[in-house]
């Protein structure tokens, strides 16, 4: 029997591997890193789910209505309605697996979140990620210890393996190279894809870990499978410049009561509060960037937008924030307690990536996608705190749907047996070239300069002339077109959206538009005069039912 | 703000190591050890101390780049550190006359407890497999008492990074002891787990840690995520040895 590869040990990988090793199907977990490097240990703020425990009358269904109207009704509303139904029961498997959540009275306390209408957000202080995903290692490692999950931590996704052109094309498996020994594997059967946000097409702008480095996502992109929704970048309203990066201040700041202020006639300005009286300082992200952004352009206004924090109280630092006031005071020598914090937006979250249907599966049959890669549930803007239900949830559907394909192990180890003898996989010889600093981060600037938080055909026009100039370089290496090719896909992405929505502002197109009420969708088609082409597919609306 | 930063080079595990000198320059203030490598790793053409081509890239591991996921740990003028948490500024020289541009030497080494891979990249499986020797995992209900809810929350910041076991003078890889980077992560389950569902644990435990530890708490001083070690310590013997459960 062949074991399911799953790539990307963040919690979209270990949540589909453990999902599998229920069902008793064995799977290899391959990474780059181990999960304790992967960007799901940086979340903080919390995971959403209508658990109802503040007497606040949520329920799922309100939940699916604040994370579609967030997404400015892009994303798929079934699977919305997969995801926010199954969200408290998500929770209470964490909370049985030994996270630490936040309680009183031995009960889950929810905080306040950007764009959400009720109190929906469970959270380990300022660190849930990494709670969560120690629960979730300790987890695997029991299957692992019963040989229904194979780790192999330090190996890297080279390239899919897919089986010759015919009328389908099919995933056949992956090709990984073991970054320790250098040697290049032959991992056969069909892969689970849960390789995180692109965060390396950005180095040194995100939140995030370049460790992500987006040349997986090149490569397949490369191969034939379409992506989705690359125009939808998430920047976030409140990040800080820390040496080589940029870091998070969390949501749940502005959740525990943080406003925001500008200085205006000698005077803060809570700008938020009076430009949007009902959800003032928690709109969603999407809003408060592009705020922040025009109050900065304002020639009555001061240049710098701070976080006033100033009144949370000593208990929130203590029990919910001690994290984040240990970071600012380290990174700022600002004591946030005390001291308004100059803050930034910058880019946090990838709405797009490889597209897939409500079952994960992308356009390549025995592939599948889960986790910020993939482009499903968030629409043009993501709500803080779904996108760790989003990788849990679709770790478990990319692997149920597998699970529905494949058969189960025949015997597994009993649990006695404690040293796992790794399988032997063949090895395969292939050159391979890592891209260029140097094309990396032309591709990065040539990128943020077109693909910021207000857009327009000029920038994005000239974006997309510069990379055609760049692609005809003489001497670029495979991984280095790659790369140029997903941003030639993203910019493309921008162009084609000439509307405002969500994440995508457009100053040429200040307004919505309906006939642009779908996922954008990338895909190569090799031999043609224009190889990557760009497709509005409709948004697939439920029928109400509730 | 200048810098000569001294790394101890390996092109692989089969390779001699040998000393390398390079020149390092920023205007960023707060520039750390890990922002330097980047630097440098894109430098074309970077030359050492004594002029000759380095070769690139410098092999080192890292992630999050905020101290949060222990990739980055390395021996820093003789402590284990996170490059990522070592700011250039501390090793400004402190001599009269000095502009204080200059900083200091810099010494960056691979840990020793650990095979290297090449340059600054260790394999530190030892750490996940000691993990499965102690079954840290779940059986039954991990639901955490909210009396306990403080231990398991700093149980379960451990990033596996390694510092501990390198200064710690009982560990060595393939021991019977496993150090700080097992208790930790196992003190979550102590903490969390009814009595019967704990006896694996507990017997691994003091097995692996009990039984070897002569807590001198040099671990403490070194781990980079600060964790309340001590506390984790003595109440883990507790529970584990004593069970003094409450
Ligand atoms: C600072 C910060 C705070 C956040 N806070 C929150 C929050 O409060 N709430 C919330 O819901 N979300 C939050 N998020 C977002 C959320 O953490 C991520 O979207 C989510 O954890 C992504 O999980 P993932 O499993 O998809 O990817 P990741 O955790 O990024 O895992 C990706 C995996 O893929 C592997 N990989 C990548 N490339 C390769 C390759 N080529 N070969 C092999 N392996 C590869 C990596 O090693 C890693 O194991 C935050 C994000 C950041 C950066
Ligand atoms: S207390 Fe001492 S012996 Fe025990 S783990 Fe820490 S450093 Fe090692
Ligand atoms: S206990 Fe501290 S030093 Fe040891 S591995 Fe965990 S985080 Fe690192
Ligand atoms: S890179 Fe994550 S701790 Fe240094």
């Amino acid at each position: 029997m062949q074991r399911v590869n799953i790539i990307g040990a963040g919690l979209a990988g270990l949540s589909a591997a453990i999902t599998l090793a229920e069902n008793k199907i064995q799977s290899n977990l391959i990474s780059l890193q181990p999960s304790e490097r992967a960007q799901s240990v940086l979340a903080e703020g919390g995971i959403n789910g209508a658990l109802n425990t503040m007497g606040e009358e949520d329920a799922p269904k309100y939940h699916k209505e604040d994370t579609m109207r967030a997404g400015a009704y892009l994303a798929d509303e079934e699977a919305v309605r997969g995801l926010t139904d199954e969200a408290p029961q998500i929770i209470r498997d964490l909370e049985r697996l030994g996270v630490a959540f936040n309680t009183q009275k031995e009960e889950i306390l929810l905080r306040n979140f950007g764009g959400q209408k009720k109190k929906r957000t469970a959270y380990a202080r300022s660190s849930t990620g990494k709670i969560i995903m120690t629960a979730l290692i300790d987890e695997a490692r029991k299957y692992e210890a019963q040989g229904l999950i194979s780790r192999y931590p330090h190996h890297a996704f080279e390239s899919l393996v897919l089986s010759d052109e015919t009328t389908e094309r099919a995933c056949r498996g992956a090709l990984i190279r073991d970054t320790y020994t250098t040697r290049m594997h032959f991992f056969e059967g069909s892969v689970i894809l849960a390789i995180g946000g692109m965060n390396g097409v950005f180095p040194e702008l995100t939140t995030g870990t370049t460790a992500n480095s987006g040349d997986a996502l090149a490569q397949i992109f490369a191969q034939g499978v379409r992506l989705g929704n690359l125009e939808m970048i998430q920047y976030h309203p409140t990040t800080i410049c820390i040496s080589g990066k940029r870091c998070l201040v969390t949501e749940a700041a502005r959740g525990e009561g943080g406003r925001l202020f500008v200085m205006r006639a000698g005077k803060p300005w809570y700008f938020m509060e009076e430009k949007y009286p009902e959800f003032k300082n928690l709109m969603p992200r999407d809003v408060v960037s592009r705020e922040i952004y025009f109050v900065r352009k304002d020639p009555s206004c001061g240049e710098q937008v701070y976080l006033d924090m100033t009144g949370l109280s000593g208990e929130v630092w203590r029990k919910r924030l001690p994290d984040l006031r240990a970071e600012l005071i380290h990174y700022l020598s600002i004591d946030p307690q005390t001291t308004p914090v100059p803050v930034e937006p910058g880019i946090h979250y990838f709405m797009g990536g490889i597209d897939v249907d409500r079952k994960h599966q992308t356009n390549i049959a025995g592939l599948y996608a889960a986790g910020e890669c993939c482009d499903q549930y968030h629409g043009a803007n993501r709500l803080g705190g779904n996108s760790m239900l989003g990788a849990i949830y679709g770790g478990r559907v990319a692997a149920r749907t597998v699970a529905e394909r494949v058969e189960q192990a025949a015997d597994v180890y009993d649990g006695n047996e404690k040293k796992i003898k790794y399988e032997k996989i063949p090895e395969t010889d292939r050159d391979f070239r890592e891209a260029s600093q140097q094309v990396i981060y032309e591709i990065r600037d040539i990128l943020a300069a077109a693909m910021g938080i207000v857009r327009n055909a000029q920038g994005l026009r000239k974006a997309e002339e510069r990379l055609a100039q760049l692609l005809q370089r003489d001497g670029l290496n495979e991984r280095e077109r790659n790369r140029i090719y997903l941003a030639q896909a993203m910019v493309a992405s921008a162009i084609s959206r000439r509307e405002s929505r969500g994440a995508h502002y457009r100053e040429d197109y200040p307004e919505r538009d309906e006939t642009f009420s779908g996922i954008m969708q990338a895909e190569i088609k090799q031999g043609e005069d224009i190889p990557i082409q760009i497709t509005c597919r409709k948004a697939q609306r439920a029928e109400e039912t509730v | 703000m200048k810098a000569e930063i001294k790394i101890l080079r390996r092109k692989s595990a089969f390779s001699d190591n040998y000393w390398q000198g390079i020149p390092f320059e920023t205007t960023d203030e707060n520039a750390t050890v890990a922002y330097a490598l980047n630097q440098m790793n894109r430098t074309k053409g970077l030359t050492d101390t004594e002029g000759r081509e380095v070769e690139l890239p410098i092999r080192w591991e890292c992630s999050c780049l905020q101290k949060k996921c222990g990739a980055c740990a390395m021996v820093i003028n003789g402590r284990p550190r996170l490059a990522c948490d070592t700011e250039l500024r501390e090793f400004r020289k402190k001599r009269k006359g000095n502009s204080g541009d200059q900083m200091g030497e810099i010494r960056l080494e691979p840990l020793h407890k650990f095979p290297v891979v090449a340059d600054l990249i260790v394999d530190r499986s030892i750490l996940f497999e000691n993990l499965r020797i102690m079954q840290t995992w779940v059986n039954g209900s991990g639901k955490v008492a909210e009396k306990r809810s403080d231990q398991a929350y700093e149980a379960s910041r451990c990033l596996q990074c390694g510092c501990c076991l390198e200064i710690c003078p009982n560990f060595y890889p393939g021991g019977e002891f496993f150090g700080a980077a097992a208790f930790v992560p196992a003190a979550r389950l102590l903490s969390t787990l009814s009595v019967e569902e704990q006896r694996e644990v507990r017997e691994q435990y003091e097995a692996h840690v009990y039984a070897g530890c002569g807590k001198s708490l040099a671990c403490r001083d070194v781990c980079p995520a600060g964790i309340d070690v001590d506390h984790l310590l003595s109440s883990s013997n507790g529970i584990a040895v004593w069970r003094q459960h409450g």
